[in-house]
């Protein structure tokens, strides 16, 4: 089968299935609608391995450098005679491993979901949601133009708001939604703003000619963005890369724009596992690599804000992790810590031999994240759909009850932690040794997190499989057994040999930023402190959680404050809410409709009135007395006749 | 026989037409305001009639005219009187201001 | 007989025809059957023009034509179209035939309503098919009068107060308009012929006087700040169709004018004084946002939201790019769909519910999952989700706006894309109370979903707006060359 066909195939698919289901709606079984989802993302499946494999190992290499095809790419907009909006196909290492993981992760969520949606009302439209949110993710990752990828980006977030608020008749629900989109949105305002800047500089909308205009040093386009006209010591095309950057942060959630994905744990649970865990909170991550040459060579210091943003937020979000009871929180947090992660890695890293290793870490990082952040959600999904609570207090000793759960959701968490031979141990070395080798301050900062990352989530995963058995009381009745089936136990195990072998694959061979076949260093010396803190983290956390005791609560009474800001997740909402209700709405929005109402229209009004006014005062003159009439009518032709005489005589 | 001079016929065509005035704007009484109109109309035959006979005695002009004021003022009166009794069954009063509905 | 004269034609003898007929039934079915021939023929139009165009037609007007009306005065009956007027009269096409479905429920004075809605919709046509400054003038005023009427007689709320108001300011704005047309014709080649005016260099004086005229004139009827305050109160009195053709119709009127009359006749007065107005349509872009936040009636949002939208339109006519003004266009034809979408999806739940407030609301989406998913539709469409036609028109004001070299236009450019934030916010709000939720109404549990002739008209508007999202190419290649053409005199 021909390269463009199958990835027409493998785009459109989706979008057909989308459209097919949400259009038949109710008028569908939902055992058909869901067959109808699942086989058109296990057709996608096939067909983005066959790309990779096509990509990779047949046609995608030329004298050992992976090459940018673009295989399909039509106009769609025309703006002007430099700037177009085109729609194709762009396939490089980053887009072909990103397709790789999107139709994967989302062919195991659907197959997980015919199961945990069961008996759902809307189930046809979970389904087109998720459909939907595919193809707008595999367009997103393909996008050959930089509008492309915002037309996508803004899909995904719609898809995202969609699927938060499934359960639209839940007010958490609704208000997780808007949270979501709002934040995004105001990230994305952003992005736009960094498009419009850098494509005006560089007269191009298109990623290709973009990277290469701006990623010389001595091309006239980067002579003119990076020198002229400063903001804050900065130059235009830093800036440029700062706002775009701004808008992956938005969708990556990085620190101060992180408030909305932990919100949007109200989404059923393996919609967070494929969107807001292993896909769409990664395209941040995505679009910094889609310009890494431009933030490498022509801008480090743009660079190295996000190096900055992703070190914080990676420790930000590990230390609130910690104190969270809610699974999925914890989970999310995890999620931020871990992206975090990849954003450091790639701003660590920087253009030629030697340098680049971050890169290629970060991309490894992302794509191993995927698989065994996934499971851990997919695997909270189903001890939540056994236990009906998010609720750590509501569980605890379930290892008997859910013994696949319990195996595969051990793999993911050996596999977070860093525990050597699994995926995770191979990924985050590498990101580590990159910091090593850049910047001790991020180096130490990893280093601390990732001990916090093994402590949480072997606190997690003792919480839920240890600890004391949770009061069977808890009035739906559940049945001690794992009342899943086959449709949830495929994916974990799938997904627990993913998260087990993905850290195997010579990944230097695919991604690098220079696009060549490298091979990604192992220093064993490097290796030791993450992995020493990392069963540091999980000792602790066997010691404080194996068993029901007081330590735990010892230790969190002598954090005292601090601790208690942590569970408040250091009152980042509140700020936001503060902000928004009182600063915005109180001083910014009632002012305005105040103006609109008292001013401006009484300014219309106004002119009303003065007419009014003026015209009641001389409405006097009309008395309807007739010989009143008669005087001014003398009057009149008294004054008339002396002008007249006193001009004509 | 002497012959009245123009300038008595004048000062009295032109006293009757202040008396005429007068009447116009200070009586009350739509009648009165009615002959105070004749009198005015009176006072332009007059002169019309005077300065036919003084400066034109070939012409007959000014008679013509006087004719024409005198068939229209008939006319006008008879309207005048019919708006006045119209006035009066509606008002019971032929007083001029107490008749100011026709305002704003 | 012109070609032209048929889009007069047909809403004329629909409109006579409906006065004979005494059956309410039959009226609807006239008017819907009118309607929908001129939209069917306005698509005709569209392709045979489009031909034409690919024949290797080069005039800037086509099927041009000229009757004299009063010829002591130089005034004729000119007609001749462009892709930019043919985008126009599709749009008013199709709000019209939308329109009349949602009045299916009307009972009172059927006939005069449909009567005055299509007396309305003439008014448009006929100001988007003539060249002629005065005949122009003639036909916005002859789509003022019935807005009066339909608020003050088929309205709600406070209509005496909206449609005085309304009626008074449109009024305004076309007494501005008639100052500026007559001070083009007596300043400048005592013609009213537009395509002559182009080619004519009037001194410079009498450039500006004209452009403020004209330019605030027009911008009365796209509610450009500080003269929208008839939008708000006007939307919310009038009945939904009403409030279809205003926003739909009555704004682009405005629009189209302040293009087509004040920026491509007038492209020195534009250049020198066109920051006026990018501040003004900026201050609405934003402000209009931010009023729209703190709006509870779901009419008032929608109005606020127009008078922030259509100040996309006015800065993209400000900014004097080719894609600013491309931007313009497709924001006026996007805007128009989409408005009257969200109107008629508003007006359906109050029919139902007998309230616009979304506090009072609720739970829509699951009582009528029909209308919830139009409104959403809507919205989405209003806060630019890419796939719905309001993305590309923004995007490309955007990118048009940004070519302007300086850094106030910048300012205003970031102030602009900004707003889609705020819409966002007001948007989703909107959803969040009115259309998901819980229903907290018990009456509102025998709500029925929406009947054939509402999902007719919200499946058309629907196709429009992804249609345009989906192919915006069909637009720029229909108004591409014209937008040339306004732009080549803009720089000469």
């Amino acid at each position: 089968m021909n390269v463009e066909l199958s990835l027409l195939i493998l785009l459109f698919l989706p979008l057909v299935s989308f459209l097919f289901l949400s259009l038949n709606g109710k008028r569908l079984s939902p055992a058909l609608a869901g067959m109808i989802g699942i086989a058109s993302l296990s057709v996608v499946t096939v067909l983005s391995l066959i790309t990779a494999y096509g990509y990779f190992f047949e046609y995608g290499s030329v004298a050992d450098v992976y090459q940018k095809l673009e295989p399909i790419k039509y106009e769609w907009l025309r703006f002007n005679e430099n700037l177009s909006i085109d729609l194709g196909v762009l396939l490089d290492p980053i887009s072909v491993v990103m397709l790789v993981v999107i139709s994967f992760i989302s062919t195991m969520v659907h197959i997980y979901s015919w199961n945990y949606m069961h008996g759902e009302e809307r189930f046809q439209m979970y389904y087109a949601y998720l459909s939907l949110f595919t193809f707008s993710m595999l367009g997103l990752v393909v996008a050959v133009n930089m509008f492309q990828m915002y037309i996508f980006w803004e899909l995904v977030g719609v898809s995202s708001f969609l699927l938060i608020g499934f359960y639209y008749t839940k007010q958490s629900a609704i208000a997780a939604a808007k949270k979501a989109f709002i934040v995004t949105r105001f990230a994305d305002l952003g992005f736009l703003v960094g498009i419009l800047l850098m494509s005006n500089g560089a007269q191009t909308l298109d990623f290709g000619v973009l990277i290469e205009r701006l990623s010389v040093p001595s091309s006239p386009f980067t002579i003119a963005m990076s020198t002229g006209a400063t903001f804050m010591g900065m130059s235009a095309l830093a800036w440029g890369l700062i706002l775009v950057f701004i808008g992956g942060a938005g969708k990556s959630a990085m620190f101060p724009l992180h408030i909305w994905l932990p919100d949007a744990m109200e989404g059923p649970t393996p919609v967070s596992a494929l969107i807001h865990a292993a896909t769409m909170v990664v395209a941040g991550v995505f679009l910094v690599a889609r310009l890494f040459p431009i933030f490498a060579i022509s801008a480090p210091d743009a660079l190295e804000v996000v190096a900055y943003v992703g070190a914080f937020t990676a420790l930000f979000a590990a230390v609130i992790a910690t104190t969270q009871t809610d699974i999925k929180r914890v989970l999310a947090y995890s999620t931020i810590s871990q992206i975090a992660y990849m954003m450091f890695s790639l701003g660590v890293a920087g253009w030629g031999e030697g340098h680049n290793e971050g890169y290629t870490a970060s991309i490894f990082h992302l794509f191993t994240h995927a698989f065994f952040k996934a499971l851990l959600f997919l695997g909270a999904g189903a001890v939540i759909h056994a236990v009906h609570s998010n609720e750590m207090a509501d569980m605890g000793g379930l290892r008997k009850k859910l013994p696949i759960t319990h195996y595969t959701f051990l793999i993911a968490c050996l596999a977070i932690a860093g525990v050597p031979f699994f995926s995770g141990f191979y990924s985050k070395e590498a990101i580590l040794s990159a910091a090593f080798h850049d910047n001790k301050l991020i180096y130490g900062v990893a280093l601390f997190t990732s001990g916090l990352t093994a402590f949480y989530m072997f606190r997690l995963y003792f919480r839920i499989f240890w600890y004391k058995e949770a009061k069977a009381d808890h009035g739906h009745g559940h049945d001690n057994h794992e009342s899943h089936t086959w449709a949830m136990n495929i994916p974990l195990i799938l997904l627990a040999i993913a998260a087990f072998g993905a850290g195997y694959i010579p990944f230097g061979h695919f991604v690098s930023a220079d696009r060549s076949q490298v091979e990604l260093p192992f220093h064993l010396e490097l290796a030791i402190p993450p992995v020493a803190v990392g069963l540091i983290g999980i000792l602790i956390a066997y010691m404080f959680f194996v068993k029901e005791n007081v330590k735990a609560l010892n230790v969190q009474q002598s954090f005292g404050a601090f601790y208690k800001w942590a569970y408040n997740k250091f009152y980042i909402d509140e700020i936001y809410l503060f902000v928004t209700k009182k600063v915005l709405f109180n001083l910014v929005g009632r002012p305005a409709a105040w103006f609109d109402r008292t001013i401006v229209n009484g300014m219309i009004n106004g002119s009303a009135s003065i007419t009014a006014f003026s015209s009641e005062s001389i409405k006097k003159i009309q008395s309807g007395n007739v010989q009143t009439y008669a005087l001014y009518f003398l009057g009149g032709v008294l004054v008339v006749t002396s002008l007249l005489i006193y001009y004509f005589q | 026989m002497e012959q009245v001079p123009l300038l008595h016929v004048l000062i009295l065509s032109t006293t009757i037409f202040f008396l005429g005035m007068y009447g116009f704007f200070a009586r009350r009484n739509m009648l009165m305001i009615l002959m105070s109109i004749e009198l005015i109309l009176n006072s332009v035959n007059i002169n019309f009639l005077a300065f036919n006979h003084y400066l034109y005695p070939h012409q007959l002009e000014g008679l013509f005219f006087s004719m024409f004021i005198i068939t229209v003022a008939a006319g006008e009166v008879a309207v005048a009187i019919a708006i006045i009794i119209n006035l009066y069954r509606r008002f019971n009063t032929v007083d001029i201001e107490d008749t100011n509905t026709m305002k704003y | 007989m012109n070609i032209l004269t048929v889009l007069l034609f047909i809403p004329l003898v629909t409109v006579l025809s409906i006065l004979f007929v005494r059956n309410d039934r039959a009226i609807k079915w006239m008017a819907f059957g009118g309607s929908s021939v001129q939209l069917l023929f306005s698509i005709w139009l569209t392709g045979h023009y489009m031909s034409l165009r690919s024949a290797g037609e080069t005039a800037p007007m086509l099927f041009q034509s000229s009757v004299a009306w009063f010829e002591p005065l130089n005034i004729y009956f000119r007609t001749g179209i462009d892709g930019i007027s043919l985008s126009m009269i599709l749009l008013t096409a199709l709000v019209v035939v939308a329109g009349v479905l949602v009045s299916w429920k009307i009972e009172k004075q059927v006939k005069e309503f449909f009567f005055l809605i299509l007396l309305l919709s003439t008014g448009a046509y006929g100001f988007f098919i003539t060249t002629d400054l005065f005949a122009l003038f003639f036909f916005l005023e002859l789509a003022v009068i019935p807005k009066y009427l339909l608020i003050g007689v088929w309205g709600s709320g406070k209509k005496d107060y909206s449609a005085m108001k309304l009626a008074l300011m449109l009024m305004f704005g076309s007494a501005l308009v008639f100052l500026g047309i007559t001070a083009l014709y007596f300043l400048g080649g005592h013609t009213w012929n537009i395509l002559e005016i182009a080619n004519l260099h009037l001194p410079i004086e009498v450039q500006r006087v004209a452009y403020v005229l004209l330019f605030t004139g027009f911008g009365v009827f796209t509610a450009m700040f500080p003269f929208h305050t008839w939008a708000p109160d006007g939307h919310s009195s009038a009945p939904t169709a009403a409030s279809m053709f205003l926003a739909g119709i009555s704004m682009k009127l405005g629009g189209y004018g302040a293009l087509r009359v004040a920026s491509w006749l007038l492209p020195d007065a534009a250049h020198e004084l066109s920051w006026i107005f990018i501040i003004l349509a900026s201050i609405a872009i934003i402000y209009g946002a931010f009023a729209t936040l703190m709006q509870t009636d779901l009419k008032y949002m929608n109005a606020y939201s127009s008078v922030s939208h259509c100040g996309f339109v006015v800065l993209g006519i400000s900014m004097l790019t080719k894609a600013a003004i491309l931007g313009a266009i497709m924001q006026m034809v996007s805007h128009g769909v989409m408005t009257a979408l969200f109107f008629a999806a508003i007006g359906m739940i109050y029919d139902r519910a007998h309230t616009r407030q979304a506090k009072e609301l609720g739970g829509m989406l699951k009582q009528t999952p029909f209308i919830g998913t139009a409104f959403i539709i809507a919205g989405l469409c209003s806060l630019g989700l890419p796939g719905f036609s309001g993305f590309v028109s923004e995007m490309t004001i955007f990118i048009g706006s940004w070519e302007r070299i300086g850094a106030g236009y910048r300012i205003a450019t970031v102030l602009a894309a900004a707003s889609i934030v705020v819409t966002a916010v007001y948007i989703l709000r909107a959803i969040g109370f009115a259309i998901w939720g819980t229903i907290t109404n018990k009456e509102y549990l025998g709500l029925k979903d929406a009947s054939w002739n509402e999902r007719l008209a919200v499946v058309m508007l629907v196709a429009g707006i992804v249609l345009i999202g989906f192919a915006p190419f069909l637009l720029t290649r229909l108004v591409g060359a014209d937008v040339d053409i306004i732009f080549a005199s803009l720089v000469k």
